[in-house]
């Protein structure tokens, strides 16, 4: 396990630096750079300002710089955009924010899914079953975008009980809107795998056997059909809490939470490349560390599994 | 005297003296208008997006300036109405031959931390603007101003220090210019020529801007940045005029969606935000109090491809003059924008001083007239049912724009049977596009730098970097020159006005309005300043 | 966005399917058919989403208007005028500039339903021919081809996405292009996994030991055995692709006027929510909803019928 741990990490080296050089290409061919203006820069001044930032070097003096200074100095360069600030700075303002509304929304959808789904798999073909179906299905199917309106309508507008955005250190009144908005479509998924998952399993031999032993069901549920259930669950979070983390700009944009979705599709568009390589790296070692987590809590549900 | 009077004794002494310090808040009046003043004097207002910089010389959007403004005090100030008044100078002289000027700082100006606002401040912000160095966006700021050796300097001909700029003594600062500038003190109210804090420049780096660092000299100083999602100024003390001040508090909040923006104003959360297109006359009939519209000094317009890489069709003014003939601009101004712009005829907008509109033929007819003008116009040219003119119509991708692309290219179809392919674009993709002449027609607007016809009229000059289109007419070349250093430059702009209408190099669609929802509470908004700078000092706000 | 194409779930799903007995032959479709057609949401989706593709097809003859005309007359007053009626002609009423919005919807569902099919279709074409190669080959070849599997997958989507709008501009070439890159990976992992197990059956072993080529091989053996798995994971692949297709027109990198997608459409929608035009939001979302929960209903059909094991 730990020699598998330790190739996976090892293997996560290149593709990131892969993905980077990728990333910096793919954004050097894009029309227009950082400082393509409304108003075009006479040249003497952009050749000033791309001096300044050392844009004039050749592309692979400027890669290589930039790897140079990840690795000697632990510095992701300035931003080309937001000019007060540098890379280290936007993601360390911005990540822990996206961070916690990500890992309360992950936390919300698996909670909810998961009890919607058992609660409609024990219950299967009843009331409940068909409203947790319902609802599970509804909020996968609703552009996870329109949350952002809806709610901030209700909430902000009519009932007047939250503040309409912004983030405020991360109180709870702002924290509400961003986590219902990014949590429901996932929420969603979830129940309705753990349902159909758990159904599956209800009908296992094992829990059969279990059952004509006359174990109460709630045992049978909660000793033996639990894990099994869980299996297929588990496999489907890993990447949804990369998407959670990855895909929020439409939290941040609706909401002014300040995260990094924003900063990230941003810099694409602005061709602020420091920070679209900077949030490339974090997201890509993000992905790989969680992929690899998903891997190794698969294994410790599923004895059946070796690395 | 018994315990329960004792108690209600002290009831009330103590409830009187909490009591005065609010209630005299609460009577406090504004010292000219007598209207009573709000307890809380806190100003917040929607911003679109993050601020490029809060360092003054590097700063180059609205929003930025916006705030620039407020935490910083160049030497002279705009009134509400947009006319200079003072503000780290008291006054200025110029010579005779208009090439230097002499301001006098005032005694009392200091920064947030105390030290004295001098003429070196001055000094050192204006070569920093310049220096290659400090890559700023706005270095062309500084060679637009014409002072002396700015170009060189920019051109890293020169050292910084040799900048046309001098302290006289602490309170006496000279600038000496290359060419005669008559808007001159009009754009020391620019950010980029604002005072900089050398010595906590020099200590902190480009984190200086940050609120725990930042030491300014205006109205305000920094109390929270927090990028994506506020910025707050707080009131600063140790302000010369600081006693004149009423407002305690401004906070920016950034809100991309112009709809949810609406909503929290809505809800209370914002005095200020701006008006979706479209939404105006229903928000002007639900709120007449707060929903405002004035002129602005910006354009809109499209702007056709004259040079070689153009279409050949738009080389004959016959063809462009039938297409901006029939755009109906009052739709666009009243049914698709409907917040109170006014449709243009003119390049210039009609708001900038000094600019008389030239009579253009155009601007007299009926729409029916344009129609059938167009229709002629375009059969002369030999385009028809036959030979059907097409091209494509670029734009950078906003909801907004490509309404009004939508409504321009259907109206070409029905009424001439033009046929316009729209394409939007992503804006870097957009701006580079037509930087480099790879389109047919392309959208294009334009925001006046200071409040004079040749900022806008330059960009239509045959050398000018700006003009994407490639239009060249040498008597509009040689207006524009005369017009540098004329007395009398009105009838000059109106004379190139002409040129434009006659010439159609561009299409103008219409001229922007500030369309706002402005709080009633709100006094003071300058809305006759059409370059809307506000000075949040000169704000107040009004018990409800 | 969401676990576009790389969702483990379907991996799971499509898993399940790959306990059908590749030697079982036709009966296994008649038997998988009768499954299918006695599920009834699935049946009650696919009607539905017939009627969807019906009303698409033959829905333009009844429109009064074209999905770019602008009705002038109405453009200035969409609030008072624009709302749905079968007097002006306007079915789905007007949307914010005065184009009908029954055209409209028309066109979207038609570019959406596109999307949905020729993204999954480009998913499975590609992921297919990759995991089939990998899987068959094997060896280094298939160690190498499913390493860049596994670094891609590493990537963010969001990231290729918006990396891919912004360099090819946007166009529906981009689009399918953007999508496909990003969603044949899982199907490429499914198709290798199902491959190297029916390498080691029998009748594969027969056919090379009776001398067929190995091209026959792959399509006259292998590739027939693998069209269940690849059935069910495209079909749930198709709503995932409109949902990828949504999030991009948020984002405001999605096609170009004239043309329209529902995403696009519910985007512009939520925007005027509160302004009381909400049937411009209502109608697409209508569609779009329903278009994605009956494409879940047929997938999970789909995959029941074909993964005897659950009966």
């Amino acid at each position: 396990m730990f020699f598998y741990t330790l190739r996976r990490l090892l293997v996560a080296v290149p593709t990131i630096l892969l993905l980077v050089v990728a990333a910096f290409f793919m954004i050097q061919v894009a029309p227009g750079g950082p400082f393509t203006s409304e108003r075009p820069l006479p040249p003497e001044v952009l050749a000033n300002i791309e001096a300044q930032y050392g844009l004039d070097q050749p592309l692979w003096k400027q890669l290589f710089d930039y790897f140079y200074n990840i690795v000697v100095h632990f510095d992701f360069g300035p931003s080309f955009v937001q000019k007060d600030r540098n890379v280290n700075e936007i993601i360390a303002n911005g990540f822990p924010i996206s961070l916690t509304y990500g890992t309360l929304s992950f936390l919300a959808a698996t909670l909810v899914g998961v009890t919607l789904g058992i609660a409609a798999a024990i219950r299967h073909n009843s009331w409940i079953d068909y409203a947790a179906v319902s609802l599970g299905i509804a909020a996968q199917a609703l552009p996870n975008f329109i949350m952002g309106p809806i709610l901030i309508l209700t909430f902000t507008l009519w009932l007047g009980w939250l503040p309409g955005g912004g983030w405020n250190g991360g109180q709870w009144e702002y924290l509400i809107m961003p986590v219902i908005a990014l949590a429901t479509s996932y929420m969603g998924s979830i129940a309705r795998i753990t349902r159909s998952s758990m159904l599956e399993v209800m009908n296992a031999n094992f829990v059969r056997t279990a059952r004509a032993k006359g174990l109460p069901s709630r045992t049978i549920i909660w000793r033996h059909a639990m894990k099994p259930t869980l299996l297929p669950v588990i496999s489907y979070l890993g990447p949804v809490f990369v998407y959670v983390l990855t895909g929020s700009v439409f939290v941040d944009l609706y909401f002014s939470t300040g995260g990094l979705g924003q900063d990230f599709v941003n810099s694409a568009l602005t061709r602020d490349y420091a920070v679209l390589l900077g949030v490339t790296i974090l997201y890509g070692a993000l992905t790989v560390i969680v992929n690899l987590l998903t891997d190794l809590a698969y294994a410790w549900f599923d004895p059946k599994i070796r690395y | 005297m018994t315990r329960t009077t004792k108690l209600a004794l002290a009831a009330l002494l103590s409830s009187t003296v909490l009591a005065t310090p609010a209630a005299m808040a609460q009577t406090e009046t504004h010292p000219e208008t007598g209207e009573t003043l709000a307890e809380d004097q806190t100003f917040t207002y929607r911003m679109l997006d993050d601020v490029s910089s809060l360092d003054p010389q590097i700063v180059e959007d609205v929003n930025g300036s916006d705030i620039v403004r407020n935490l910083f005090e160049g030497l002279m100030n705009q009134a509400a109405d947009g006319t200079l008044v003072p503000g780290v100078a008291t006054d200025y002289e110029v010579s005779d031959d208009n090439l230097t000027y002499t301001f006098t700082l005032r005694d009392d100006a200091v920064w947030s931390n105390g030290d004295p606002v001098t003429a070196g401040d001055f000094v050192f912000a204006w070569r920093r603007a310049a220096a290659p160095e400090t890559a700023s966006p706005y270095q062309w700021f500084v060679e637009l101003m014409s002072i002396e050796n700015a170009a060189a300097i920019i051109a890293g001909d020169m050292e910084p220090e040799e900048l046309g700029v001098r302290a006289v003594d602490d309170k006496t600062f000279e600038v000496t210019l290359s060419t005669p500038l008559p808007y001159f003190p009009q754009m020391t109210t620019h950010s980029t020529t604002f005072p900089a804090p050398q010595s906590v420049i020099e200590e902190h780096g480009a984190s200086w801007t940050q609120p725990e660092n930042m030491v300014s000299n205006g109205a305000y100083t920094l109390s929270e940045f927090n990028p994506g999602e506020r910025i707050v100024l707080e009131r600063n003390e140790n302000y010369w005029d600081n006693e004149n001040t009423i407002l305690d508090r401004v906070v920016a909040l950034i809100i991309n969606d112009e709809n949810v923006a609406l909503t929290r104003y809505q809800a209370g959360e914002l005095d200020r935000t701006e008006v979706p297109a479209g939404q105006f006359p229903r928000l002007k009939e639900e709120y007449p109090e707060e929903a405002v519209s004035f002129p602005r000094l910006c354009n809109y317009y499209y702007t056709f491809n004259l040079s070689e890489s153009g279409p050949e069709a738009f080389k004959d003014p016959n063809v462009r003059k039938a297409l901006a003939l029939a755009i109906d601009r009052d739709i666009i101004t009243e049914n698709v924008k409907a917040g109170g712009e006014p449709p243009a005829y003119t390049f210039t907008p009609e708001a900038v001083a000094g600019f008389t509109p030239p009579t253009t033929e155009m601007a007299e007819m009926t729409q029916a007239e344009r129609d059938e003008m167009a229709r002629e116009l375009l059969a002369e040219a030999g385009y028809g049912e036959d030979n059907p003119l097409s091209f494509d119509m670029i734009y950078n991708t906003s909801e907004s724009h490509e309404k009004i692309a939508v409504v321009m290219s259907q109206m070409w179809k029905q009424k001439l049977g033009v046929q316009a392919n729209l394409a939007n674009m992503e804006w870097k993709v957009f701006l580079d596009t037509r930087g480099q002449q790879d389109f047919e027609m392309a959208r294009g607007a334009w925001c006046g730098d200071y409040n004079e016809a040749s900022t806008f009229l330059d960009l239509l000059q045959s050398d000018s970097g700006y003009n994407d289109g490639k239009y060249a007419n040498e008597e509009y070349d040689a207006l524009l020159a005369e017009a540098k250093t004329a007395e009398d430059t009105s009838p000059l702009y109106t004379e190139a006005e002409q040129i434009i209408a006659e010439d159609m190099p561009v299409i103008p669609i219409y001229h922007y309005a500030g369309v706002y929802m402005l709080d009633s509470d709100v006094g003071n908004w300058p809305v006759d300043n059409v370059e809307q700078n506000w000075y949040a000092k000169d704000l107040y706000k009004i018990a409800e | 966005m969401r676990t576009l194409g790389t969702s483990k779930r379907a991996a799971e799903l499509a898993a399940d399917v790959t306990d059908f007995r590749a030697v079982r032959g036709r009966s296994l479709f008649r038997d998988a058919m009768g499954r299918f057609l006695s599920n009834k949401a699935a049946m009650a989706s696919v009607i539905v989403l017939g009627l969807i593709v019906l009303f698409v097809l033959f829905g333009p003859f009844f429109a009064q208007y074209s999905n770019e005309e602008i009705d002038w007359t109405r453009m200035g007053d969409i609030r008072g005028q624009g709302m749905p009626s079968f007097e002006t002609g306007h079915f789905f009423g007007l949307d914010e500039l005065g184009r009908d919005l029954y055209s409209r919807t028309i066109q979207a569902t038609r570019t959406s339903l596109l999307v949905g099919l020729i993204g999954a279709a480009a998913a499975l074409v590609i992921g297919t021919a990759w995991g089939v190669i990998a899987g068959y080959y094997g060896g280094k070849l298939d160690s190498a081809m499913m390493r860049i599997v596994d670094i891609l997958l590493a990537i963010p989507l969001t990231l290729v996405l918006i990396l891919i709008l912004v360099v090819a501009g946007r166009s529906f070439i981009a689009l399918f292009l953007g999508l496909g890159a990003v969603s044949w990976l899982t199907m490429a992992r499914i198709v290798r996994g199902q491959t190297l197990t029916l390498k080691t059956r029998e009748f594969i072993e027969a056919a090379r030991a009776g001398g067929v080529s190995e091209t026959k091989i792959i399509t006259r053996h292998i590739l027939p055995n693998l069209i269940g798995v690849v059935i069910v994971y495209a079909s749930l692949l198709v709503p995932e692709m409109i949902l990828a297709e949504s999030f991009i027109s948020f984002l405001g990198l999605g096609i170009s006027e004239p043309h329209t997608s529902l995403g696009r459409l519910i985007a512009e929608g939520a925007g005027t929510m509160n302004y009381g035009t909400l049937w411009q939001l209502a109608f697409p979302l209508f569609f779009y909803v329903t278009i994605i929960i009956t494409m879940f209903f047929i997938g999970d059909g789909l995959r029941d019928a074909l993964d005897p094991k659950d009966r």
